[in-house]
């Protein structure tokens, strides 16, 4: 089986597979309990904590179940905490849904919301950003990588732009995080991260944040410093430290895109979805009248696994909002594969898609 | 062009007479212990001011962050080594003011032109440097008397050396230049600053807390140790002794009644730091103690509890308000330790009347049906002696 499909999930490392167990069978004590067993465990949920933090270069880290309650604690909690300062907020059109059901859920409260549109390239139009901006606007949310496409968003130029005024600028980055590298200076108010995009284990993101105290959405007992209640599960915090400490970026994911591209671009009925400034490890393409489920079907026959455009819309009938947005031609729009590389994708791997798909495409072609 | 050099002008050593010379060596070694994580750091000690020399530009930068913890400097400033050219000199001269905030800001240049083979006289070099500075940055204007900004430039044999910023230092006097003492460590707020207080006066300190398990837990001491760890981080290392308070605490509590057994605890607490004292060299017992704000630190009970000793007690906090404590204590980053909330010896037992006004013949009268003395010995002899800083291995590295 060659899985193609790790923007949708990533297979657990064996290094990280190996915290999570040993920190089960030797760390299992609650954080918060008083003896010796409690203790330690919350020695190690804090080197956890630091470790990540430092990694980030962010100040505060706050454990989730993850990116999409991070998402939630980000938009949620930082617009019920200021929502004295200002009732608006930016965000775009391509977003995922954790964080546009979040604004949605907000404007039904009385916030203001602006959605901006996006170009074919999936990119927003930075002095629309601008005009946007307001006093009384509280965040701006917008994704690093886009999960469906890879459009790769400018954080720089979001902070940039943000600089001198009181807007907080969150950054969706679970589809960036470990894959395209983000410089210090770029860093914003509040990241989300999730640690099964980066072969660590599924039910555990993380919101790091800087000078911003967001509401907490989840309330119990006052875990993490108030802002997420829930009995902290130490042995994933351990787990996504370790996680993220291996993650790195793969240099060849760019030579892989580039022959991919080539190879779509010998078929006259496959587009090429994602813009050439996307992130090296999504790759998405459509071909013309063909629905994007009998494409991942037909590839599973032949053991390839890739996925329709997201593995969280690829259940419903619709077309993906971030297609549409894009402006992709209708006789395309449901016709729309993604790729998505992982640690473990090898040159092997995209010579036997190459493959693979010559010959479903015949056989499609050919009904 | 490279920041190369940190020139650091000291504290009041400077009006110390004749022990001058051993406040500045006390000073040198308190930095190479600071930095001892670092590369060799090459130390230049003068009359008046001390140099710190290194060819790693990180390090300093890891100097200057860390330097202003560092007692008995008044302030320091990161010098600039460019080559003998004014072209080199003026890119240097706007890359320095440009880390300053110069907005509405006073200047000037002055310039030492030791080298007297420079191409340039005085006048030429400070139109040169003076224009392209203040061409760069419009915020500045220029002042001639006490400006806010003032660039130091000094041409010598092989290079120059420009120098503006400058950095306050903690002030005080060098750790160690004012003798050794032992601070009362309870894992409140107000003891950590009595301790920050008098290393600001040179004062080296030994630690002392009193341990009560099991009516004291695992966080309880947790907090401690991490007090411990802050109180080392001035360029002073520590030794945190743990007294096994228990059994003391168990026979106060049998021999007094109720509303003097804190008196009482804290006579025997006095007892025990004496003997350690004696152990470690120190000359004094340090205590957290504010007048007023509670009922062990009325003028009474301070007299109650002192008279079992002689040795000096000193008390710099008596006098603040808790306000100030927590201000301080803030400030030197022990706040969020002390704020947990866990018991210590001294919140648990706490009867619900404590005498505000004890008197010393009845707590003697009580205490003088059985001796203390040999309780008091087991619990010096018992002690845990931890050193501090702590070594920074991170117990999960592997696992992480």
């Amino acid at each position: 089986m060659i899985y193609l499909d790790n923007s949708a999930t990533t297979k657990p490392k064996k290094e990280v597979m190996d915290t999570f167990i040993k920190a089960n069978e030797d760390y299992y004590g609650n954080p918060a309990s008083l003896h010796k067993l409690g203790n330690t465990a919350e020695n190690l949920l804090e080197s956890a904590r630091r470790q990540i933090a430092k990694e980030l270069q962010m100040q505060h880290v706050v454990f989730t179940s993850g990116g999409t309650e991070a998402n939630n604690l980000a938009i949620l909690g930082t617009a019920q905490a200021y929502a004295h300062r200002g009732r608006h907020i930016i965000t775009a059109v391509t977003e995922h849904p954790s964080v546009l059901k979040s604004v949605d859920q907000l404007e039904a409260r009385g916030f203001e919301i602006t959605r901006l549109p996006v170009d074919p390239s999936g990119s927003i139009d930075l002095d629309h950003l601008k005009t946007s901006l307001r006093n009384d606007t509280i965040l701006v949310t917008l994704m690093q990588v886009n999960n469906e496409t890879g459009a790769v968003h400018p954080v720089s130029e979001f902070k940039e732009i943000l600089q001198g005024t009181r807007t907080f600028l969150h950054i969706d980055a679970v589809q960036g995080i470990g894959k395209i590298r983000m410089r210090t200076e770029d860093m914003p108010d509040l990241l989300t991260i999730s640690a099964h995009k980066i072969h660590g284990l599924k039910g555990s993101g993380v919101l790091a944040f800087n000078d911003v105290q967001p509401e907490a959405i989840v309330i119990g007992g006052g875990q993490e410093s108030g802002y997420r209640s829930g009995t902290v599960p130490v042995p994933q915090a351990a787990a996504f430290a370790k996680a993220l400490r291996l993650a790195r970026p793969n240099p060849e994911w760019g030579l892989w895109n580039k022959t991919l591209r080539e190879f779509f671009g010998q078929f006259e009925d496959i587009k090429v979805i994602s813009p050439e400034s996307a992130a090296p490890h999504i790759l998405s393409a459509a071909m013309k009248g063909v629905k994007g489920e009998i494409l991942v079907s037909a590839l599973q026959e032949e053991s390839i696994i890739v996925s329709t455009s997201s593995a969280c819309s690829s259940k419903n009938k619709e077309t993906s909002h971030v297609i549409k947005a894009m402006g992709v031609p209708a006789a395309y729009q449901s016709g729309v594969i993604r790729l998505s590389f992982g640690a473990y994708t090898t040159e092997q791997d995209i010579a036997a898609f190459q493959h693979a798909f010559k010959k479903v495409h015949a056989i499609i072609k050919g009904v | 062009m490279k920041t190369n050099q940190i020139l650091i002008r000291y504290g009041e050593l400077s009006t110390k007479g004749k022990n001058r010379s051993s406040f500045i060596g006390r000073l040198r070694d308190n930095i190479r212990h600071t930095f001892s994580d670092l590369g060799k750091l090459q130390i230049q000690a003068e009359r008046d001011r001390m140099f710190i020399n290194s060819d790693s530009e990180e390090d300093l930068e890891q100097v200057i962050a860390r330097l202003p913890k560092v007692f008995g400097i008044q302030s320091f400033s990161p010098v600039t080594e460019t080559e003998l050219s004014i072209e080199a000199m003026k890119k240097a001269a706007v890359a320095i003011i440009g880390k300053m905030d110069t907005e509405g800001k006073s200047f000037k240049v002055s310039v030492r032109r030791a080298n007297k083979q420079f191409g340039m006289e005085k006048p030429e070099i400070l139109q040169a440097i003076g224009s392209s500075v203040l061409s760069t940055y419009s915020g500045l204007s220029v002042k001639m008397k006490d400006p806010d900004i003032e660039l130091k430039v000094e041409i010598r044999e092989k290079a120059a050396y420009m120098t503006a910023e400058v950095i306050a230092g903690a002030g005080g006097l060098p750790i160690g230049a004012g003798g050794k003492a032992l601070l009362m460590l309870s894992g409140g707020l107000d003891s950590p600053v009595a301790g920050y207080h008098m290393l600001k006066r040179g004062v080296r300190l030994e630690l002392i807390h009193f341990f009560s398990p099991p009516f004291t837990n695992d966080r309880a001491k947790e907090k401690v140790l991490d007090l411990a760890d802050k109180l080392s981080q001035f360029g002073s290392s520590v030794n945190l002794h743990i007294i096994p308070f228990t059994k003391l605490q168990q026979e106060v509590h049998k021999q007094v009644p109720d509303n003097i057994t804190m008196t009482s605890t804290r006579r025997m607490m006095m007892r025990v730091a004496d003997k350690v004292l004696e152990q470690t060299d120190c000359k004094a017992i340090i205590t957290g103690e504010s007048l007023g704000q509670v009922a062990s630190q009325t003028l009474e009970s301070l007299y109650a509890i002192n008279a079992v000793t002689t040795t000096p007690v000193l008390r710099p906090l008596i006098s603040t308000d808790k306000l100030e404590i927590i201000d301080t204590a803030m400030k030197i980053g022990t706040h969020d330790i002390s704020i947990r909330p866990f018991e210590d010896c001294c919140t648990i037992f706490t009867p619900a009347n404590p005498k505000t006004k004890p008197k010393l013949e009845k707590v003697e009268y009580y205490e003088g049906f059985v001796s203390f003395d040999e309780l008091i010995q087991e619990a010096v002899d018992h002690r845990e002696i931890i050193k501090f800083p702590r070594a920074k291995k991170n117990e999960f590295e592997d696992l992480l």
